[in-house]
């Protein structure tokens, strides 16, 4: 009896001179700090992006993504391809919502030209990019699991997500580069049997939400580990130029399919922006799913009546945009993605400023990690969501 | 082109895009040089370059709360084409006349930025000349914070310095790096070595008539 209780006292008193070793080592290290790296390969990076992060503690000092890992030079690119040859570039920005990148660079050329798409083919192109918008945030939701350690999520998102894959392969080709867009319509017709096959897989994706609402939504450690975590304030949205999901999680009613006319078919259907009040991780990841939701709703209804016509305006062969600068951007799954064309009346463009979605949203990272502690680090980066080849391009 | 010889001046004007030029010149005055309004588009203005922080801080004062981005643009046609010289011929003669796009400049270079009204959906460019001796405009981090990112990648693509800015470290390329990638001078040096085949892309498809219409490619 006396022997355990002293080997308990001898146990405890180890436990209690090894913490206050600890404690002593933690004392000196607290003023020189640590830095840590993360990245470039990590799993919560979607490519390659690298955080220099200088801790103190489990506090973050400071944090300063270091990218260009990835950069391609797409805008010194497109000055020396003609105007047809660009799509194939710009379809790698962001690469889970590929043929969404075509359709701004596209409807630039068109604007400059003074050549608008029939009308079916507006209809087209606007349910081939909400189905990018489908395929590219439904990986999003699965992803989101996995940054937070529940596995199960991804594979239902691969899953489901394979079915919008599939529609866009029949319709365009490629499953992740379509290469479909061209100035002045679309370079194909619909497949037999797309629209039936569609309005299934379209109820598919709405039960995958259902599915990742109850699944992860209502999760307590998920709540636990979002909600209230990386509040980005209205104004602060703003200054950043933070778009997309990320600015109406903050309270900000913007959303550029509704609130410019372009000559697609969004004004043609109902719909609902969502916004959510809290700024946080999980108004974040609550309005992309919502958005989700929201696109298989316009999908469903463009599918209803796709005008009859031709898919093609007429165009010359060798395509000569007159000279001139125009601005077109469109509401892409990450945000606003946008081009500046510079055309000099040639057959390519003097100068294209590609303005991408995910530059501005990953720029607020150095404000929005301070004083955060490492392990929410992941999540704040996960809700932000962004593409590597969207930062870089 | 200026802003005078341009045929969209025909068109009915746009009351919402005019007014805001208008709201402009009353906050900067003379250091609004030039505008151009599409009506139904977008608008154009450029101004002096001493200027180009106090635009920023009017525009936002005017409701112009959403930063878009920031960029550059260089005038100069590029001399080296497209890449299409055959590289062991000797170089083709080309006109290097530099000629700015809308609302005009007086300058090789411009900066280039897009600032959006939340409340009213409307954008405006603004353009400002950067002179080639001393390629130096103020930043404007201290108004969009948001402009950090942008400032440092105009920095080191088109070599444009911005005072005031905290860190003008290279985004994408190596510290060590040698000229800045976006000017026309700089050359694409993989089409240096071998010319882009693709640039006349005129042969008719197989089976087909090399006049038809309605095919883009």
């Amino acid at each position: 009896m006396t022997s355990t209780e002293s080997l308990i006292d001898r146990r405890q008193l180890a436990y209690i001179a090894s913490q206050a070793a600890d404690a002593r080592l933690n004392v000196e290290l607290e003023t020189e700090g640590m830095t840590l790296n993360i990245g470039p390969q990590h799993p919560a990076t979607h490519g390659t992006l690298r955080i220099i992060a200088h801790l103190d503690g489990e506090q973050v000092v400071w944090a300063e993504p270091s990218c260009g890992y990835m950069h391609r030079g797409y805008e010194k690119l497109t000055e020396v391809r003609t105007y047809p040859q660009v799509t194939s570039l710009v379809n790698r920005i962001d690469w889970l919502g590929s043929f969404a990148n075509e359709v701004p660079f596209i409807l630039a050329a068109e604007k400059l030209m003074g050549v608008e798409a029939p009308p079916r083919a507006q209809w087209i192109r606007t349910i081939l990019f909400e189905l990018s918008r489908i395929a590219n945030v439904s990986l999003f939701l699965g992803d989101l699991g996995v940054q937070l350690g529940a596995i199960t999520p991804v594979f239902m998102a691969f899953r489901d997500r394979e079915h919008v894959l599939n529609l866009i392969e029949a319709t365009t080709g490629g499953r992740f580069h379509p290469n479909f867009d061209r100035i002045g319509g679309l370079k194909d017709d619909l497949p037999a049997g797309f629209i039936d096959e569609t309005r299934a897989v379209m109820k598919t994706m709405r039960n995958f939400c259902t599915e990742i609402e109850d699944l992860l939504f209502g999760n307590e450690i998920f709540q636990s580990r979002t909600r209230g975590i990386g509040v980005i304030p209205k104004d602060i949205a703003m200054q950043y130029g933070m778009s997309g999901a990320n600015a109406r999680a903050s309270g900000i009613d913007w959303d550029l399919r509704r609130d410019q006319s372009l000559p697609m078919a969004w004004d043609k259907v109902e719909w609902k922006v969502w916004t959510h009040p809290d700024g946080d991780s999980f108004a974040r990841c609550w309005i992309r799913l919502q958005e989700v939701r929201e696109a298989t709703l316009i999908v469903d209804q463009l599918l209803d009546n796709i005008p009859t016509g031709p898919i093609m305006a007429k165009v010359p062969r060798i395509i000569k945009v007159p000279e001139g600068e125009a601005w077109v951007s469109t509401e892409n799954p990450l945000g606003e993605m946008g081009y500046y064309v510079v055309s000099k009346g040639d057959l390519g463009p003097f100068r294209t400023k590609i303005r991408s979605a995910s530059f501005n949203n990953i720029s607020i990272v150095p404000w929005i990690l301070k004083g955060v502690y490492v392990p929410d680090i992941i999540t704040i980066l996960a809700s932000l969501y962004f593409i590597l080849g969207d930062i870089d391009r | 082109m200026s802003s005078t010889d341009t045929p969209i001046a025909e068109i009915p004007g746009d009351t919402l895009r005019e007014r805001i030029v208008d709201d402009l010149r009353t906050k900067i005055g003379a250091d609004l040089v030039d505008s151009l309004v599409k009506p139904g588009d977008d608008v154009w203005v450029r101004v002096s370059t001493d200027a180009w922080r106090r635009t920023g801080v009017a525009l936002r004062e005017m409701g112009f709360e959403y930063f878009c981005f920031l960029s550059a643009i260089d005038w100069m046609p590029s001399p080296f084409g497209k890449g299409e010289d055959d590289p062991t011929a000797p170089p083709t003669e080309r006109d290097d006349t530099v000629k700015q796009g809308y609302a005009g400049g007086a300058t090789r270079m411009q900066v280039l930025a897009r600032l959006v009204h939340p409340a009213l959906h409307v954008g405006i460019n603004i353009k400002c000349d950067v002179s080639d001796s001393e390629p130096v405009v103020e930043s404007w981090v201290s108004v969009f914070a948001g402009a950090n990112w942008h400032e440092r990648e105009a920095h080191e693509m088109f070599g444009i310095g911005f005072a005031g800015h905290p860190d003008l470290r290279n985004m994408y390329l190596p510290t060590e790096f040698e000229g800045h990638p976006l000017r026309k001078d700089f050359p694409l040096l993989a089409r240096m070595v071998k010319p882009w085949p693709g640039i006349v892309d005129v042969e008719p498809m197989p089976g087909g008539s090399a006049d038809e219409e309605g095919d883009a490619e």
